[in-house]
């Protein structure tokens, strides 16, 4: 059994698939440092990310794939899953071997796979788009300065508009975050904002300029429970929040109920960052306070494994 | 004050709803000038209400005060609804606040009619206005032509928003007299035909001015009621067919009528919506509109109406049995979307694969084939023999009826039961 260990970065992968190439090996497992060799392991290979290894594979696969199947191999190596490296390699390792391109062989498994995974990741993207909510706050910097978060975008501005910022919290079960980025940005052009995965803890923050990524510190208080402190809140935030709760509500026909199909389309692990799902808030709401608690721990991670599985 | 300002939303947003329409698609557009907003070619829904219908635009009328008395409408005159209406300065201003948080893709402006079409039209366009020249909002607007309104009016809408739609509401000229005296189809047709000349114009201008604005860059929908009378499927979805050969018009949307009106003796006694039918209406729309079907293929004189217990598409296809089986591994794309279980996604990817290899059942499978419907009318590569031979017309129907939409909630565990017990005792029989 031939095993590589490698870092785990892509250009590590990219290396890997040169060395398997260079060596003429097959390896049936790719791990990482701190990984456990199996039982029946014969041929262990260090793979050493270099430059010149990985920048070969990646001009290669420029000349050989087509840009929409560069991009759906990015949303596998996002969509962070396991075996999805493993599965980038052989695709690789099978296109650089056969003499026509296998793009659009979907009776091939792995072909087939990456289309899928992809397509799962993007439609994760799609989630991102639809439901990411913006809460605006009062820049948090300007309460504290010691904690200094890496938000403080350039030199302090004077107007008020400015020094708002909109929030949002998401917890996305892929890493789709990065690929959403350029919608965002070109949406939301003339507004300071900053989504924050709370799932794998960064986030991307826009000065009306660029966007870059940053951290929350441990002793901020921004968020609580993955919610957004209140302290924080501009003050018709939550006036409009409760606008908008409203109104959906108001939208709803009351004849065609059929709360499977918006569970179907609106999955229940985004609802506690939607403010028109926010029952608790809500005296005219006929869910009671025990439902809704139960639609919370519903949303607990525990649950969300499962959905991945 | 606060408080007005959200129930004069949730009054309206109630006047509002039954418009059913909610696509924001059919534009891109970048964000311009340092503005808010871009339009993203789909389209994006952004919020599900409790009925499973998705909020993607602001969906609200201006004022739901209106002169007319149309039977089948909420805000008809003579009914008794608290009233309410927003100043355009108001409604802009809400809808950037919203817009700025990702709660919707833009508006969807409507209003009940005041005074005269006319009046209420240029209340609207002052909205608009206020939105894309104030605000440099770039997202997408759909706003209602007002029947009867000036052909001025509307060449002005026209290069402000992206969408115009105008609501047919009743197919036949006879029953629209019947519940809405003060219109006639004339009215109706007059603000679609305005429309299309504009944006044909539009498009020859285009090709001398890449810069010419845009005139509705994503066409116009319109909407018709279904079962307020008496029009069976084969009316129906022939209009349709008609509306979608003109080049403007984009979709076409299928109310089922929800009872507003329970004391006038001219609208029929309903107690549900008639949900299944305009579910089966949506898939022959589909039919016509990505499968290349013929509108006389789906209903004709010798079925006027569409099968209620399987889609419309199985309908056909146990109609014309001489038309399978379909080879995957060899015919048309044209021929395999005719395949019930096979979509336009799978259709596709079962013509690019097959260059590579012969197709059998279990890459079938795996591309996304719904087998348990396709089985019936395929043969491809390793299968052993046709199956329709030996099935019968009854026995695929009865087979793939989708007995859980039929009953409802009411009796699922009868419907659970059914379906694994009929197609044994049939199979026996045959």
């Amino acid at each position: 059994m031939v095993i590589f260990y490698y870092d785990k970065t892509l250009e590590g992968l990219l290396s890997a698939v040169f060395d398997a190439f260079k060596l003429k090996k097959s390896p049936e497992q790719l791990l990482t440092q701190g990984d456990i060799a199996p039982l029946f392991a014969t041929d262990i290979h260090h793979v050493e990310t270099r430059n010149s290894k990985y920048e070969r594979v990646q001009l290669a696969m420029t000349k050989r794939l087509a840009n929409i199947t560069l991009r759906q191999l990015m949303a596998v190596w996002f969509s962070e899953l396991p075996e999805s490296d493993h599965l980038i390699f052989r695709y690789l390792c099978k296109t650089f071997r056969s003499p026509s391109s296998i793009e659009t062989d979907f009776a091939d498994p792995d072909v087939l796979q990456v289309r899928q995974i992809a397509q799962k990741v993007s439609k994760e993207c799609e989630h991102l788009r639809q439901f990411v909510r913006f809460n605006a706050i009062n820049n948090p910097t300007h309460h504290s300065n010691d904690h200094s978060t890496h938000m403080a975008g350039g030199e302090p501005t004077a107007s008020p508009q400015s020094e708002k910022i909109y929030f949002a919290v998401v917890d996305p079960i892929y890493n789709a975050l990065p690929l959403t980025l350029d919608f965002f940005e070109d949406r939301f052009a003339d507004q300071k904002w900053a989504i924050y995965d709370s799932r794998r803890q960064y986030g991307f923050f826009y000065d009306l300029k660029r966007v870059e990524p940053f951290n929350l510190l441990e002793q901020d208080d921004l968020l609580v429970n993955d919610a957004i402190n209140s302290h924080y809140l501009t003050e018709d935030e939550q006036f409009f929040q409760h606008m908008w709760q409203r109104y959906c509500q108001a939208l709803t026909i009351k004849e065609r109920l059929n709360p499977k199909l918006q569970r179907q389309f609106m999955p229940k692990r985004f609802w506690h960052h939607l403010p028109e799902m926010a029952m608790s808030n809500n005296p005219t709401s006929n869910i009671t306070d025990q439902q809704y608690r139960a639609t919370i721990s519903n949303n607990r991670p525990d649950n969300i494994t499962k959905q991945q599985k | 004050m606060d408080e007005n300002l959200i129930r004069k939303l949730e009054i309206l947003a109630e006047s509002a709803k039954y418009d059913i329409s909610c696509a924001s698609s059919g534009t891109t557009r970048k964000n311009r000038d340092g503005g808010i907003g871009s339009a993203h070619g789909w389209g994006i829904c952004h919020s599900f209400t409790a009925d499973g219908r998705c909020v993607s635009l602001l969906k609200i009328m201006l004022t739901n005060y209106c002169m007319f008395d149309c039977a089948y409408c909420i805000n008809r005159h003579s009914n008794d609804i608290p009233r309410a209406g927003f100043t355009p300065k108001e409604l802009a201003n809400l809808t950037i606040e919203f817009y700025r948080r990702n709660y919707i893709e833009g508006l969807f402006l409507s209003s009940g009619i005041i005074k005269n079409a006319d009046h209420t039209m240029e209340r609207m366009l002052r909205v608009v206005t206020l939105l894309r020249n104030e605000h440099h909002f770039n997202g997408y607007i759909h706003m209602k032509a007002i029947p009867g309104a000036s052909d001025e009016l509307i060449a002005q809408a026209g290069l402000l928003v992206d969408r115009l739609s105008v609501n047919l509401e009743i197919p036949t000229e006879r029953n629209l007299k019947l519940l809405a005296p003060d219109k006639d189809h004339q009215s109706i047709y007059q603000p679609m035909r305005h429309i299309q000349q504009h944006m044909l114009e539009n498009i020859e201008d285009r090709k001398k001015f890449r810069s010419a604005p845009k005139f509705v860059p994503a066409g116009q929908s319109t909407q018709i009621i279904i079962g307020a009378t008496d029009e069976n499927d084969q009316q129906i979805l022939q209009l349709t067919s008609k509306l979608y050969k003109r080049p403007s018009m984009k979709r076409v949307y299928y109310s089922g009528f929800v009872p507003v009106n329970s004391y006038d003796k001219r609208l029929p006694v309903t107690q549900e919506v008639p949900r299944t039918r305009e579910n089966r209406l949506y898939q022959a729309d589909w039919l016509l509109r990505f499968y290349q079907f013929d509108v006389n293929e789906i209903v004709n004189d010798e079925h006027p109406d569409l099968d209620l217990s399987i889609d419309p598409k199985l309908s056909w296809a146990v109609r014309n049995p001489h038309y399978f089986p379909v080879d995957v591994n060899r015919d048309s794309y044209q021929q395999i979307l005719r395949v019930p279980g096979i979509g336009v996604k799978s259709a596709k990817l079962i013509v690019s694969a097959r260059r590579h290899r012969k197709l059998n059942l279990d890459a079938l499978k795996r591309i996304g084939v719904v087998l348990k419907r396709a089985q019936f009318f395929i043969i491809c590569h390793e299968m052993k023999s046709f199956k329709l031979q030996d099935a019968s017309p009854e026995y695929i129907k009865l087979s793939l009826q989708d007995t859980v939409r039929l009953t409802g909630p009411v009796s699922e565990q009868q419907s659970q039961q059914q379906p694994q017990q009929q197609p044994q005792q049939l199979a026996m029989v045959w």
